[in-house]
């Protein structure tokens, strides 16, 4: 796993080692339901490594939100396991950071407050955290809006304010789950600039799920492309492009080549969506 | 321009919120009277407007101190089944065994008429405040459970594996999700609970009380007295008028983040 050539021209600090922080092993999935069992994942297996950029790119009802789901300790697997940082995973646990859908900010609760949530709900110290809250939200550009409500932030802004919430803690790991979906085509683009640069600055593991090709391609390290219910790896690709990357990047004929590469089997299971 | 700036005015005036229900009014009792003299009805049947007002006027003192019993009554009713009612449907909401047992014998208990079972309170608590307090309770507790119930039901399951994933303990969750996700239906239930308790409130003082406006009404009705039995009701639908207006400025205070609470809107992007 070894790319020399992208840590060179990296202007961040290298900050990936081949340290597996998140080890998933026969990790399954099937849903009772009173028709039956629903199978929604069959075993897989995959490593994530320390500060790497993992997108798990797949069509609707793959199991790519599940597998996210077990990641953080809020479902539990059928069978398999699931170890970060060796432990195994029964129940939610401090080393992650969760970024849903939806922003899920609380309309009672000021921008701060929100991004404050988990250091409240954790007991950890307020001064320090709050500290670091606020220079989240300076890094997000959302500094003027610490002391607003959520209803007077545009989506994206909400979107961005919710993962400096997943961050506040200073989790290892950060699990994003279509976090851009419900934006519009041109603040999407933005805010995978900004995650990227972010992410480097940050040294952070993401654990990124999309059903966005190109999105896929531009943030990750390395693309994990899933198939069709009950939800299998259908292949693995390394992203061999510099950083920091800028939309530019879209046009190189590496991504180009690599979305295509990754669009193929989707045509060949019967199409995305 | 003197002409432009007036007609401003009295678009302001329109503007404020109890000036247009006061026309209303207006145009109603003029109807009424109307009515009265288009249609000769004698007076022991509907009495005149001026007749209520000047009823009102005149025992405005007797009125205000019958008030008081009923306007006792009716908040000690309609605290207790905030008391009671928010925990309840906590309870409901939270279980779905306790809400398998409880629920259906609650909606069973609302069918039974509470004016056929208050004067049992009377056999049971005497003729003081008790009974009136209870009837005013029974009635204005359905609508606080209902409305909780749905409020705490309703809270996005979302927002409970956000809370999840920040390994928030039970009442955590609680405290900082579910119940300020639920405040806007408990209000709405507390809305509808405060004017039923009045309701309960009289009905109790119907069957068994020498005092208060239900005592008021009844009486006056037993002498034909009829501009004072209108009198006493619109001191009734006051009282009612006051309570609700009371919960809705805590409302405001308790909500200000709520879609139906925001005057300021800022857009940003």
């Amino acid at each position: 796993m070894a790319r020399p050539h992208l840590r060179l021209a990296s202007e961040a600090p290298v900050l990936r080692s081949a340290r597996p922080i998140i080890e998933m092993k026969g990790v399954s999935k099937t849903y009772r339901t009173r028709d039956g069992d629903v199978p929604s994942l069959k075993p897989i297996d995959f490593t994530i490594t320390e500060g790497e950029f993992l997108v798990i790119v797949g069509p609707s009802g793959c199991g790519k939100s599940t597998l996210l789901k077990m990641v953080a300790g809020l479902l539990p697997p059928s069978t398999g396991e699931i170890r970060v940082e060796g432990r195994t995973i029964v129940k939610p646990h401090s080393d992650v950071g969760v970024v849903f859908q939806q922003p899920l900010l609380l309309p009672w609760r000021s921008v701060l407050a929100n991004v404050m949530m988990p250091v409240e709900v954790k007991g950890l110290d307020k001064a320090h955290f709050g500290k670091r809250a606020l220079d989240l939200l300076d890094m997000a550009g959302l500094a003027d809006f610490a002391h607003k409500y959520p209803w007077q932030l545009s989506g994206g802004m909400q979107q961005r304010a919710s993962i400096c919430r997943a961050l506040v803690h200073d989790p290892k790991i950060v699990l994003m789950d279509e976090p851009f979906g419900a934006l519009d085509a041109m603040t999407r683009e933005k805010m995978n600039v900004e995650l990227q640069r972010i992410q480097r600055a940050t040294g952070k593991t993401v654990l990124f799920i999309t059903h966005s090709i190109p999105e896929a391609v531009f943030l990750a390290d390395r693309v994990l492309v899933m198939s069709e219910r009950p939800g299998t790896i259908a292949g693995v690709y390394e992203v061999d492009l510099d950083h920091p990357r800028t939309l530019d990047v879209m046009a190189d004929p590496r991504f180009v080549a690599l979305t295509q590469k990754i669009r193929q089997h989707f045509y060949a299971h019967g199409g995305i969506d | 321009m003197a002409h432009a700036k007036r007609r401003r005015s009295i678009g302001g005036f329109l503007q404020k919120a109890w000036v247009r229900p006061a026309l209303l009014m207006i145009v109603l009792v003029i109807l009424w009277d109307l009515a009265i003299k288009v249609f000769q009805i004698p007076a022991y049947q509907v009495p005149s407007p001026i007749d209520v007002a000047v009823t009102l006027y005149k025992e405005w003192p007797l009125l205000l101190r019958e008030a008081v019993p009923t306007t006792t009554a009716t908040l000690a009713g309609f605290l207790l089944s905030a008391a009671f009612g928010i925990p309840v449907a906590m309870l409901i909401a939270s279980s779905k065994t306790v809400e398998s047992y409880v629920y259906p014998l609650l909606v069973f208990s609302q069918s039974i008429p509470k004016v056929a079972i208050a004067p049992l309170f009377v056999v049971w608590f005497g003729f003081g405040i008790f009974p009136k307090v209870i009837a005013a309770f029974l009635l204005g507790f359905f609508p606080v459970v209902v409305s909780a119930v749905q409020g705490f039901k309703s809270v996005d399951p979302d927002l409970m594996d956000l809370a999840r994933s920040m390994e928030a303990k039970k009442f955590q969750t609680f405290r900082m999700v579910s119940l300020p996700f639920a405040t806007p239906a408990i209000f709405a239930g507390l809305k509808v609970s405060v004017t039923l308790a009045v309701v309960g409130a009289v009905v109790g003082e119907f069957v068994g009380s020498n005092s208060g406006i239900g005592f008021l009404l009844q009486r006056s009705i037993g002498n034909f007295e009829l501009p004072m039995m209108f009198a006493a009701l619109v001191v009734l639908a006051l009282i009612g008028m006051i309570l609700f207006w009371l919960v809705d400025v805590v409302e405001r205070f308790a909500i200000p983040w709520h879609a139906s609470q925001r005057h300021d809107f800022v857009v940003a992007t």
